[in-house]
């Protein structure tokens, strides 16, 4: 028996797992329309490459990737799209992003797709496959996998298959591993291949005994060398990616820190899955399972096309009247989707059917009696106390020095909090607080330059109308006094007339690239690297901060606006 | 907008102090055994003004009532406040202490979650500092006193202070085991003779020993079922043992064994109850170590060379004071931010 490590704290929520694990995988009906996101991971949003009112084919990209950390987007069936805009999105900042509306024909027409030998292809070849097909993690984390599935600088010597499944409720990975555990490991063994890792150790929790028979009987069946299925003690969150890793193999990934660094890299079970078929059948990611289940008649997984209205998804397993919302995720992490409308993203592993009587909305918090329950529990071990008091105090320099930014927003602290004090809230509350004055640093760093310019360039120009006016005085009175004087030689004038204008230019220019090395050198503590989630929330607000750069260069209008704004 | 998590444990501060109120009863039940049902009394009074002034504290403050005259805390410092008075003391000794426990050292720092002074230990530090003699009064017990009030005229005497006719006071109350023996060594008797005094019994007092073993009882429940973590009274315990061991070892005849002081005075009540007001204590697991140890040191060093019988509540109070730095000083290192990585 492997040696299995520990990592600090834990709960053990009522998994409610038994509801969906019922009967296997159902194919979702075509919906009467798909609002496809073109923002389905973390990183750049997908540019549009489609018309309104043009018709496309199952698997057509329908947004390209823009950027490094970009990934693509397609169409999941035939059809034509009526529309690209703005629309609610199931994400947790409950702001809308472009969307492509399509409505199906039900002729699902593919494109022409063909896959490929990983074997005989360059792995650059391979990654360049992976973002085209829109393959990002599944395990909620959606970071686009080609750019996971690289290491320059770092030995991998583990590649960790995330099969653990903690939260309660979802069940999309437990069905997918007992019905499909050939094509993941297969995937798994690409993904080994282009980080060279040495080994690969699938990790799930002990709740799941048949999918843990699946796939050892796969591991067998197929002779995956290298490979071993590990029963990991049942304990949320132990299949956040940084406790699953320090249960398999002892090592503890800093916040700030890259696993690859440590030499281990993790994918989930569904993501390799899905690596498998976009390399051998060139099949872009187009559908994935989803955990339909709470306040439903018949809680299911189900294969479901992104884009599917969360609605039509969760009428097919039996919404129940009483039903006030839907969750996106688990009970533990998961978000409340902002609508019904909503269309079924990459990120979406289970809606939860949420009525008060499943989920009773909390008692009134209470004061905090430093009884330390959640310190116990912190996976992150932080003093979730200790945030609590200083976010509450606005104390975010505090905050920050406690280690905010470790804090994966598991939510553990809160589930045994017995003051029911929403944490995690007040740490979402600290962490965009701080983003947010970060932003607000930098714009008013930013104005006060130009402002400076400002004052910079008057002076300069009362100097050079009075210069003027004196040259004009002394050749007039020149004139008087004396025969026409030469005119001045030309060269000069035009060197007058630009000279100043040439280096006021060239130290805006200036003032504005040390504008961006401060932005870029100021970035908050803990930042590098976070989960995706986070990375997402950033991305959005890094979105925004943008746009108030844009609004603060259009704002100083009277001024000259620098040559470039996008910082 | 609701956000995650969504689901938690059922548990409540309430019930949490249920559970305490509910260790307590062991020792409480063996106190009325030895010592008669007066201290009953002072429960009952205790806990009234408690409730009273939590209420009136609530509305001067324009908090709701409810949420916290039901979370159990006033309860719980009306409780330890009075097992910490002798039983007859009179009426208002009591409610003083209580009402000033609750309206200054909890609801005037803030209330519940924000008092650094353990609330009924700055009670009890008001009621020796300011009426010293009432607090000396303690009942004998049953074994050893020749005269015994019955509930009746304990009654009498607490709320009438009325003794029945030709008793005098000291012949139905004495010093404590704890302060005897100070005052015996003053006296310039030996450890060996104080101790043979039929005051005391195999572990300290007579009657208060098994008292200490009731409250050692609830402890012990509390910890089973991790209301209290194990530092808080382990360390304090050891520390206690080890310091009155060490003046033990050197100087028998002036230095009671370390058992002495586990089982005499408030030393067992204090580690599972008083230290382990989680409001008060440290939340690092080495700050609860450290506090327990200061507070172990401390009392030892109240109870053999300081001018007041026991050390427990100043030694508490003394170390709510180190808290925040003692907090400040140990914050553990954060996941992946040990063994000197990044
Ligand atoms: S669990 Fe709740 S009451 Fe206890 S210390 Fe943490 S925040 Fe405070
Ligand atoms: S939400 Fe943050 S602070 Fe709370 S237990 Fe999880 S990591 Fe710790």
């Amino acid at each position: 028996m492997r040696p299995l490590f520990k990592f600090h704290g834990g709960i053990h929520p009522p998994t409610h797992k038994a509801e969906s694990t019922g009967s296997p995988i159902a194919q979702a009906a075509l919906p009467s329309k798909l609002v496809i996101s073109l923002h389905q991971h973390v990183g750049n949003r997908a540019v549009p490459v489609v018309q309104v009112g043009e018709r496309v084919l199952k698997g057509q990209i329908i947004g390209r990737p823009e950027g490094r950390l970009s990934s693509a987007v397609h169409a999941s069936t035939s059809g034509t799209v009526s529309a690209i805009d703005m629309q609610l999105v199931a994400h947790q900042s409950g702001l809308p992003d472009l969307c492509v509306t399509l409505v199906p024909d039900g002729k699902e027409e593919w494109i022409p797709h063909s896959g490929v030998d990983y074997k005989q292809v360059a792995h650059t070849d391979l990654r360049h496959m992976l973002r085209q097909a829109g393959v990002v993690g599944l395990g909620g984390a959606v970071f686009p996998s080609d750019m996971k599935s690289y290491s320059h600088k770092h030995k991998i010597r583990t590649l960790v298959l995330n099969g653990a499944e903690c939260e309660p409720y979802i069940t999309c990975d437990d069905m997918l591993m007992r019905e499909r555990a050939g094509d993941i490991l297969r995937g798994a063994e690409v993904l080994r291949e282009l980080l060279y890792a040495e080994e690969v150790l699938i990790g799930i929790e002990d709740n799941k005994p048949e999918a843990i028979a699946a796939m050892q009987q796969a591991v067998l069946g197929d002779k995956h060398a290298h490979m071993e299925v590990i029963a990991v003690p049942t304990l949320y969150p132990g299949g956040g990616a940084k406790q699953l890793i320090r249960v398999l193999t002892g090592i503890e990934v800093a916040a700030g820190v890259r696993s690859t660094e440590m030499g281990v890299q993790c994918f989930n079970v569904a993501t390799a899955y899905c690596v498998w078929r976009a390399i051998t059948y060139g099949e872009p990611l187009l559908s994935r399972i989803v955990t339909v289940t709470g306040n439903v008649e018949h809680a299911q997984n189900f294969e479901v096309l992104l884009g599917t209205p969360v609605d039509e998804l969760v009428a097919q397993a039996g919404s129940k009247p009483d039903t006030e919302r839907h969750i996106m995720g688990g009970p533990m992490m998961g978000v409340d989707l902002p609508s019904g409308s909503v269309g079924v993203t990459k990120a979406t592993n289970c809606i939860i059917e949420a009525s008060s009587r499943l989920f009773p909305p909390p008692p009134p918090a209470l004061p905090c009696i430093r009884c330390t329950r959640c310190a116990d529990v912190c996976p992150a071990e932080l003093q979730p106390q200790d945030l609590y008091w200083f976010a509450k105090a606005k104390d975010f320099g505090k905050a920050q020095e406690y280690h905010l930014f470790d804090c994966i927003e598991c939510g553990a602290c809160a589930y045994v909090c017995p003051s029911q004090i929403p944490l995690v809230q007040y740490y979402r509350f600290a962490k965009s607080e701080i983003w947010q004055r970060e932003r607000e640093a930098q714009a008013a760093e930013l104005a006060r330059e130009r402002h400076e310019f400002r004052l910079t360039r008057i002076e300069r120009e009362k100097q050079e109308k009075a210069e003027r006016l004196a040259q004009k005085e002394k050749a007039a009175l020149a004139a008087k006094t004396a025969a026409p004087a030469p005119t001045p030689e030309p060269a000069a004038v035009a060197k007058a007339a630009t000279d100043p204008d040439d280096t006021l230019q060239m130290r805006i220019d200036a003032a504005v690239a040390r504008a961006k090395e401060q932005a870029a050198v100021a970035q908050p503590k803990n930042t590098d690297t976070l989960t995706p989630e986070q990375q997402a929330e950033i991305a959005a607000i890094e979105a925004r901060r943008a746009n108030i750069r844009e609004m603060a260069a259009h704002a100083g209008a009277d001024d000259e606006p620098p040559k470039s704004n996008q910082g | 907008m609701w956000s995650s998590p969504f689901i938690t444990q059922p548990s409540s501060v309430s019930q949490i102090m249920l559970r305490v109120l509910l260790a307590l009863i062991p020792g409480i039940a063996l106190y009325v055994w030895y010592f008669g049902p007066a201290i009953l009394v002072s429960i009952v009074l205790a806990s009234a003004t408690a409730l009273a002034t939590e209420a009136a504290m609530l509305k001067l403050r324009q908090r709701p009532l409810k949420p916290f005259l039901t979370d159990n805390s006033a309860l719980l410092t009306a409780w330890l406040l009075a097992l910490s008075i002798p039983p007859l003391a009179p009426w208002w000794l009591v409610v003083v202490g209580t009402a000033f426990a609750i309206a200054v050292s909890k609801h005037l720092y803030g209330g519940l979650g924000n008092n650094p002074f353990n609330p009924a230990m700055i009670g009890y530090a008001v009621l020796i500092i300011s009426f010293p003699a009432h607090m000396t009064h303690w009942l004998t017990p049953h074994a050893l006193a020749g005269t015994e009030l019955t509930f009746g005229e304990q009654l009498d005497y607490i709320f009438n202070s009325v003794l029945p006719k030709g008793l005098s006071l000291d012949a139905v109350t004495m010093a404590t085991p704890l302060d005897t023996l100070k005052t015996q060594l003053h006296l310039g008797l030996s450890v060996d003779n104080i101790r043979d005094m039929p005051i005391y019994g195999r572990l300290a007092g007579k009657g208060s020993e098994m008292v200490s073993i009731g409250f050692a009882i609830g402890g012990i429940y509390l910890l089973l079922t991790r209301i209290i973590s194990w530092h808080l009274p382990v360390a304090f315990l050891a520390t206690l043992f080890a310091t009155a061991g060490i003046f033990h070892l050197l100087d028998p005849a002036h230095y009671v064994t370390p058992l002495f002081h586990w089982f005499s005075g408030a030393a067992m009540l204090g580690a599972f109850f008083i230290l382990t007001d989680p409001v008060t204590s440290p939340t690092t697991t080495k700050g609860k170590l450290y506090f327990a140890f200061g507070a172990g040191l401390l009392t030892y060093l109240i109870r053999a060379f300081g001018g007041f019988p026991d050390g427990i509540a100043f030694a508490t109070l003394l170390m709510n004071i180190c808290v925040p730095l003692i907090d400040a000083w140990t914050q553990p290192k954060v996941f992946g931010k040990k063994g000197g990585g990044k």
